[in-house]
């Protein structure tokens, strides 16, 4: 999908996947998709927990190349 | 060649006086020139205001003329930037001036925007301008006890502020003899209690030996009077609330569509704008997935310096931003830690000592020379 917003947070200590994920999911309007790009280990777990938390829904989630994508939609 | 800088804080700055230092023929031969646009004519040390909001430095600490910190070679001039035409490389000011450039270099910042969650603005105490930081000094001063919570906003600058400001209320309340009386409540937007995995496994051990409790995946929705309530659904009560609030870039990259929130999408490794060549942008202004952070914008700045340097001599630029971030972390209690990382290395902060507090210390008052490009 072409409007997906990309978040590019490979290689980032701080402020990290999950901090850059909300900061770009209060950006975007309702709706709205985004691609998360991690090479952090923990994301695989800590960003579910969190989308799952507040009442987003993780589209898809996949690895490729040692990258994880987390596609995820702002629901509210 | 025409050089134009816009924003004279700590990235502006530094790029500057490098490009000054490195172009010093050229600029004498009238070949290149170097313009700096600023909003102020003073600079501020923004670091300091953690310190003025808990009553350690005074705010006549904070400044110095811009001017003074600027290699006398550059043309500065007092006089915001409104409009970026970028596709025909001019830029219009406040006082209705068009400039040419060859090169940009735009450096303008963040600011918080507590605006951004309703009634935050309305019901907590923050440090990040001056005028905020001395009216939190004023209300910790007639506090006399009771529940003190501390919440962030993303994104953020200086990420080490949730914690130092965390430290230094311990320390202010013992000092006052009122840390008996007062329950600390530590709230953080991820997973644990700090983004930077070894310093979150220190902070939170030593939060435990303090009795400060805290909650993590905690982001502000709401304030209302005496509570902070969160998106994952949870609330914290308070007598006295202290925010770190979300940022944003500043109104004229929004208003000029060059990034959303005011970040402007950049190149990692190049740091030009992305889509142009000729446009750079360091400091707080870039989207960049690092911290927004003074070491931050003079490390972009050391790069770039050397990079515009080379276009300019001999057409190409000659080395890459590593991503490298360096992060005093004070500790209260006269100690103080470091973070040093890049895009490749993750950080290894070593025990706090009272020797980097020092060093801290005397970095506050040497930053004006780090500023003008000595140290
Ligand atoms: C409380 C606090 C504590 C901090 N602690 C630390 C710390 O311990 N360590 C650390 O590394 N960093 C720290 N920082 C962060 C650091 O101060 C910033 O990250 C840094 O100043 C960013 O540099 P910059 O050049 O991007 O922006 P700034 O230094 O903010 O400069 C922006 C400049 O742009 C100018 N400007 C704005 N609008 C315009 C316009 N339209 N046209 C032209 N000019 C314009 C402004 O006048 C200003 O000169 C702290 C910040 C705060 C507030």
């Amino acid at each position: 999908m072409s409007d997906r917003i990309l978040v590019d947070a490979k290689n980032t200590f701080c402020p990290g996947p999950l901090m850059e994920l909300i900061s770009n999911m209060k950006m975007a309007d309702v709706g709205a998709e985004l691609e998360l790009l991690s090479t952090d280990e923990g994301s695989a777990a800590d960003i579910p927990e969190w989308v799952n938390k507040v009442g987003h829904e993780i589209i898809e989630s996949f690895k490729e190349d040692d990258v994880l994508h987390i596609i995820v939609k702002k629901v509210k | 060649m025409h050089i134009l800088v816009v924003g004279g804080g700590m990235g502006g700055t530094i790029l500057a006086n490098n490009l000054a230092r490195r172009l010093s023929g050229e600029l004498e031969q009238g070949s290149s020139k170097i313009t700096m646009l600023s909003a102020s004519d003073k600079h501020m040390y923004q670091p300091g205001l953690l310190y003025v909001a808990v009553g350690k430095m005074s705010t006549t600490e904070l400044y110095r003329d811009q001017k003074s910190l600027l290699e006398p070679s550059i043309d500065f001039h007092v006089d915001p930037v409104e409009k970026f035409d970028l596709d025909n490389n001019s830029v219009t000011t406040k006082s209705g001036k068009k400039i040419s450039y060859d090169i940009l270099c735009i450096a303008t910042g963040s600011r918080g925007n507590a605006a951004g969650i309703p009634g935050l603005a309305e019901h907590a105490c923050q440090f990040y301008t001056e005028a905020d930081a001395l009216a939190m000094y004023k209300k910790l001063q007639k506090f006399e006890g009771g529940k003190v919570v501390v919440a962030t906003g993303v994104p953020h600058k200086c990420p080490m502020s949730p914690l130092e400001i965390t430290f230094f209320l311990i320390d202010y309340f013992k000092k006052r003899g009122i840390w008996d009386k007062v329950d600390l409540h530590y709230t953080y937007p991820i997973g644990r209690v700090h983004s930077l995995e070894p310093v979150a496994n220190w902070a939170a051990p030593e939060f435990d030996k303090e009795g400060v409790t805290y909650e993590t995946l905690f982001n502000m929705k709401e304030v209302v009077p005496g509570k902070v309530i969160s998106e994952e659904d949870s609330s914290a009560e308070f007598d006295l609330l202290v925010t770190v609030p979300p940022h944003k870039g500043q109104q004229v990259i929004e208003d000029n569509e060059l990034g959303a929130g005011g970040f402007i999408p950049t190149d990692k490794k190049k740091l030009n704008m992305e889509g142009r060549e000729n446009v750079f942008v360091l400091g707080d202004t870039t989207n960049l997935p690092i911290s927004k952070a003074g070491s931050t914008a003079h490390f972009e700045a050391e790069a770039l310096g050397e990079n515009i340097a080379a276009l300019v001599q001999q057409g190409e630029p000659v080395r890459e931003y590593d991503g490298k971030v360096f992060c005093f972390i004070e500790a209260g209690d006269g100690k103080a830690t470091y973070a040093m990382f890049d895009y490749n290395n993750p950080p290894n902060p070593q025990a706090p000592t009272s020797g980097l507090h020092w060093f801290k210390t005397a970095y506050n008052r040497m930053y004006w020379a780090s500023a003008r490009g000595i140290i």
